[in-house]
């Protein structure tokens, strides 16, 4: 068997490398294993400060608004009403939305990130996809995440799922591509590997585990596979991709736990917003709960925060 | 030998520094019952000893309690407690009783598990989430698995009759996993209707006392389990007991060859789980990232106080580079330090003596001239403790690569071909496990067969279950602890009631045809003074 | 394969050799092939069972009757450990139903070269009842005759080499245990031992040098030459002694 090459970023001439197998009984035992670390005290306000900072604060529901755009801009800017917090690393909304939430954002840090690529299927031709795109780069989007051809990707067609990511990555300009790579519908942590590794090589700047439609969503061990697949391209080309698990995550205790895989897989390079963000629509208020609870010693409630 | 990576490519490294630090997470204490003292365990009761010694916590070096030291005398009265609680009711109470009584016994463990857990941690050295996930969570499954066999032995050996109990056992176990070791003596012996004299290990004493306190709490009929401490001439004076029928010892193959000397000519029945250097051989086409899981799994779990230690790594030249690379940042996230903490992957070495032992080896690994990586690591002031460690440019003829070293500390030898990796796997004196990775099915059962190992780890390492049989090839000793091959060193086989080793305690086998009943002479028969 | 003389050390240490040499072929070959080769013995023997008749009447002074059930016996139990090959490991191996997510089981393994000091009394039977057993799941052996009809063992010699069997899987040595034990309890490479009929004394000096090498023991008085033909004189327990017991983990996932 021959070890992966360093893979050629040519579209015409790619050929998907050879990872390494995964073996899914030891990698759901080393996720499970980083899950028993005992996160306490400041090293747990420490760690949900930068879970904070380290959010896609999402939502993508049919039933938007710019109403409830402009509320979630709110509460991404200043997350607890009462005291000083961090505000979020991104919004992500749906693509006619994202004017609105550029507008709500302004002068802040906080980015805008929007969906495309005919979000959360990806059945389209490619340019139709390309076009949404180039139409959310162009309404001033930071971040645009799309989703893998896994039809094409299950089909074998690794050139293709290649070649169609770089276009949407050149589709994207100098906003950030995240691919999307709907891990729940790849079944095995074999496909996610590969899937991985073709996104990067196709240009991907951060990879993500789901659309939030499909469960199951992000997984400890799905995002580990991820993670170990982003270390061995670091390994490779010297180049650094960031993570995005999305969905699922409503909670803080495991949201630090994905921040343990993080930082023991990768390292504190990849401890920063621009390498690494979790994606979801309620976590925050847990995060400021927690917070909270550990600044007062007191278990604080719901009611003093905005739904967001 | 390929020339391994010597130095990183910075640009490409990963840093795993303190960019985001874990507080410590301290397992608070209070919830542990120690007495100050605690007397050998027989008939039943603690008794009082004038001679006592100290077992201390080797993360701290402060003593945790008092241990009575037994001797002849007391090893004595520890064997015929067990003859009399043998003879008087265990043998012949139902399986189903027996049964009743392990179960009990297992299921009182799993509700103490929390301070059976922190005391295993706090004698021993053991990080707290090895004790509290691995060694008590097995010591009850133990008990319970064997408890299901005390009323099914008839079932448990394959032939005709009634499979008979052996009577006194005399067990000594060691100290790398003190309670677990006990479990895996005490609940095949109980279950097949034997007595038992246990000697823990001198440095690892306590819950082993504790574990008396919950049989006796369970009810357990005095002097069917009696427990007798001290160093190795208490283990001595019990392995020469006359009354003693069957010893069963786990510890080095060192003192396993004294003790099969010992009972030379004895006629007692024995069994040894003695040292190993396992192989971990890592095959190109292996699941990579899990195989160097596999490798921490293999050296670092327990200190390396694991006598199934996959200590020895044989990896193909073609991904020794990469393996040797994620080793090296995964040694890099262990936390080696206080046991109790619950982020701790690497505690403190059990003993003083065994620290020695460990730079000792490892100092000669650097006079031979093979390449030491240890990671930074901040090490505790009190307290014995080694880094994790690895070596290349190992060969085969290293000491490091043939001695047991019993801690943290790996040789890394390469290998091209299958065939090469199996010759090196087998040239040692020790066969008892062994770890293959490869995602080649054919491949990994042919490696399987090749190797003359008691376990084969294939993608996984440092697995136990009760249900799974455990022991040794060639040095490494003899007979099989876990599920029904854990059985059979603790009963007379049914078809063989004309076994020298033990008159039958009922009936003649019933195999025998009529016609050959009756003796009949040899032409010259020979004296058979069995 | 047969010496018909007192055999030395050096002969015992070239046995040792030979066993070895030929062990990992003989229990690399399938189960079923060792069991043909075993039933092939058997026939071998029948084919042979007048020229033994006359040899146990003659030489060792049994009457023909006896000397007639003793070689019928030898026979069928050849054919006994025969069937046993195949049987053995499915008997007596085990899936573990384990707790995690693995596919675990337990196979049995010969334990490599044994030696075996054979009885006194029945000078056919005994040879044969301490060596199918061994070699049945893949030992080699090497057979140490003390009796009082040594030439049977140079007969029976004979049969094997007549009967498929690959040189070296069964070596036999005739000779004085005395002269032998503490050599062949303390020979490294023997990795079993089975003594039959064994004094104290031998005992004690099998498992004193055999402890050098962490030997397995396996000790069993001499029988009568009836209560060598009885059932009870056949075993599969006679095989376990003289294996190991293999575990093998393996994930089970996608």
């Amino acid at each position: 068997m021959q070890r992966p090459s360093t893979a050629t970023s040519s579209t015409a001439t790619y050929r998907p490398p050879q990872v390494p197998s995964v073996d899914e009984v030891a990698a759901k035992e080393r996720a499970s294993r980083l899950a028993t670390r005992s996160i306490k005290t400041e090293a747990k306000v420490e760690g949900l400060k930068r879970l904070i900072a380290m959010l896609d604060l999402t939502t993508l529901e049919g039933a938007d608004t710019p109403g409830k755009v402009r509320s979630l801009c709110q509460k991404a800017r200043q997350p607890d009403p009462n005291r000083d917090s961090p505000s979020v690393g991104a919004v992500c909304v749906y693509p006619p939305l994202v004017s609105v939430a550029r507008e709500e954002v302004a002068g802040t840090d906080i980015k805008v990130a929007s969906v495309a690529s005919y979000f959360p299927s990806g059945q389209a031709a490619l340019d139709e996809r390309v076009e949404e795109v180039e139409r959310v780069r162009d309404a001033g989007a930071d971040e645009i995440d799309v989703v893998m051809n896994r039809n094409a990707f299950l089909s074998g067609e690794y050139g293709r799922v290649h070649r169609e990511i770089s276009a949407l990555a050149e589709a994207s300009g100098d906003a950030h591509l995240k691919v999307i790579l709907e891990t729940g519908e790849l079944e095995t942590y074999d496909a996610v590997r590969l899937a991985s590794r073709i996104a990067m090589d196709a240009g991907a700047d951060f990879i993500k585990t789901s659309t939030g439609k499909v469960k199951p969503a992000a997984t400890m061990p799905v995002t580990l596979v991820m993670l170990e697949a982003i270390r061995d391209y670091h390994l490779d080309t010297g180049q650094k991709v960031g993570m995005k698990p999305a969905g699922g995550i409503r909670k803080a205790k495991p949201a630090l736990r994905y921040l343990v895989m993080v930082k023991e897989t990768l390292g504190d390079a990849w401890l920063t917003p621009e390498r690494f963000r979790i994606g979801a629509s309620s976590l925050l208020n847990d995060l400021l709960l927690q917070i909270e609870k550990e600044r007062t010693g007191r278990y604080y409630s719901k009611r003093y925060l905005s739904l967001g | 030998m390929a020339e391994l990576k010597a130095a990183p490519d910075t640009a490409r490294e990963l840093l795993f520094g303190d960019e985001w630090e874990y507080a410590p997470a301290p397992q608070s204490a209070d919830h542990v019952r120690l007495a100050d003292r605690y007397g050998p365990f027989i008939d039943g009761e603690f008794r009082e000893v004038d001679d006592c010694f100290p077992s201390i916590n080797p993360a701290t070096e402060e003593t945790l309690a008092e241990v009575g030291l037994a001797n002849e005398a007391i090893v004595d009265d520890a064997v015929s407690a067990a003859r009399s609680a043998y003879e008087s009711h265990w043998r012949d109470l139902s399986g189903t009783e027996r049964a009743k009584y392990i179960y009990r016994i297992g299921r009182m463990i799993k509700e103490k598990s929390r301070e059976l857990a922190v005391l295993e941690s706090m004698d021993g050295g053991k990080p707290i989430r090895e004790s509290r996930d691995m060694d008590i969570p097995l010591v009850a499954a133990h008990f319970f698995h064997y408890a299901g066999w005390a009323d099914k032995l008839d079932y448990a050996l394959p032939g005709p009759g009634r499979p008979q109990s052996l009577g006194v056992c005399g067990q000594i176990i060691p100290w790398n996993f003190p309670l677990l070791m006990a479990a895996w003596k005490l609940a095949p012996a109980l279950a097949t209707g034997s007595c038992v004299v246990l000697k823990p290990a001198e440095t690892t004493p306590l819950t082993a006392m504790k574990l008396a306190e919950i049989m006796q709490e369970a009810g357990l009929p005095p002097g069917v389990v009696n427990i007798v401490q001290g160093a190795g001439s208490v283990g001595e004076a019990l392995v020469e007991h006359p009354d003693v029928d069957k010893v069963a010892f786990t510890g080095s193959t060192e003192v396993g060859k004294h003790i099969q000397k010992q009972l030379a000519g004895s006629k007692k029945r024995l069994t040894l789980e003695l040292g190993g250097k396992g192989a971990n051989i890592i095959f190109e086409d292996a699941p990579i990232d899990q195989a160097v899981k596999g490798i921490v799994d293999g050296i670092y779990f327990n200190q390396g106080h694991v006598c199934c230690a996959g200590s020895r790594l044989l990896v193909q030249e073609s991904v020794a580079d990469e393996v040797i690379e994620k080793l090296r940042h995964r040694i890099a996230t262990l936390r080696v330090g206080d046991p109790l903490d619950k982020n701790t992957d690497i505690g403190a070495i059990n003993s003083k003596q065994q620290l020695d032992k460990i730079r000792r080896l490892v100092d000669i690994g650097e006079q031979e001239g093979a390449d030491k990586f240890q990671p930074e690591c901040k090490l505790p002031e009190n307290g014995f403790w080694f880094p994790p460690t690895f070596f290349t440019n190992v060969t085969q003829s290293h000491r490091i690569a043939q001695e047991e070293i019993f801690g943290p500390v790996l040789s890394v030898t390469t290998f091209r071909t299958p065939e090469e990796a199996v010759e090196r796997a087998n040239n040692t004196e020790y066969g008892l496990a062994s770890g293959i990775w490869s995602d080649k099915g054919s491949k990994l059962f042919s490696i399987s067969q090749a190797l003359k190992n008691g376990v084969i780890w294939g993608n996984t390492y440092n697995k136990f279950d009760p249900a799974s049989p455990f022991g040794g090839y060639k040095e490494s000793g003899f007979g099989r602890e876990g599920g029904v091959h854990g059985l059979l060193p603790y009963l007379e086989v049914p078809a063989e009631s004309w076994h020298p080793q033990k008159a039958p305690t009922n009936g003649s086998p019933s195999t025998r045809p009529a016609s050959s009943t009756s003796v009949e002479a040899s032409p010259e028969p020979r004296a058979d003074d069995t | 394969m047969a010496n018909i003389c007192r055999a030395s050390r050096k002969d015992f240490r070239d046995a040792v050799v030979e066993a070895r040499e030929a062990q990992e072929g003989w229990s690399s070959r399938s189960a079923f092939n060792r069991g043909q080769i075993l039933y092939r013995m058997g026939e071998m023997l029948e084919s042979r069972r007048q020229a033994f008749v006359d040899t146990l009447v003659e030489v060792a002074g049994y009457d023909r009757e006896q000397a007639e059930a003793e070689v019928d016996v030898a026979i069928d139990r050849l054919v006994w450990y025969a069937g046993w090959t195949d049987k053995f490991a499915q008997v007596f191996g085990t899936v573990n139903p384990v707790a995690s997510s693995h596919f675990d089981f337990s196979v049995p393994e010969p334990s490599g070269v044994v030696a075996a000091f054979c009885p006194g009394n029945a000078p056919l039977l005994g040879l044969v009842s301490c060596m199918a057993p061994v070699i049945a799941p893949g030992n080699a052996v090497i057979l140490i005759v003390e009796n009082e009809a040594p030439t049977i063992a140079l007969d029976l010699a004979e049969v094997l080499d007549t009967s498929d069997l690959p040189g070296g899987v069964v070596n036999i040595l005739t000779g004085h245990r005395t002269e032998l034990r503490e050599h062949v309890g303390g020979h490294r490479d023997v990795d079993a031992i089975l003594s039959v009929g064994a004094s104290t004394e031998e005992r004690t000096v099998l498992e004193e040098e055999g402890a050098e090498s962490v030997t397995r023991m396996e000790f069993r008085p001499d029988r009568s030459p009836a209560d060598w033909r009885a059932d009870d004189s056949q075993s599969p327990y006679w095989i376990t002694p003289f294996v190991e017991f293999k575990t093998t983990w393996h994930p089970v996932g996608r």
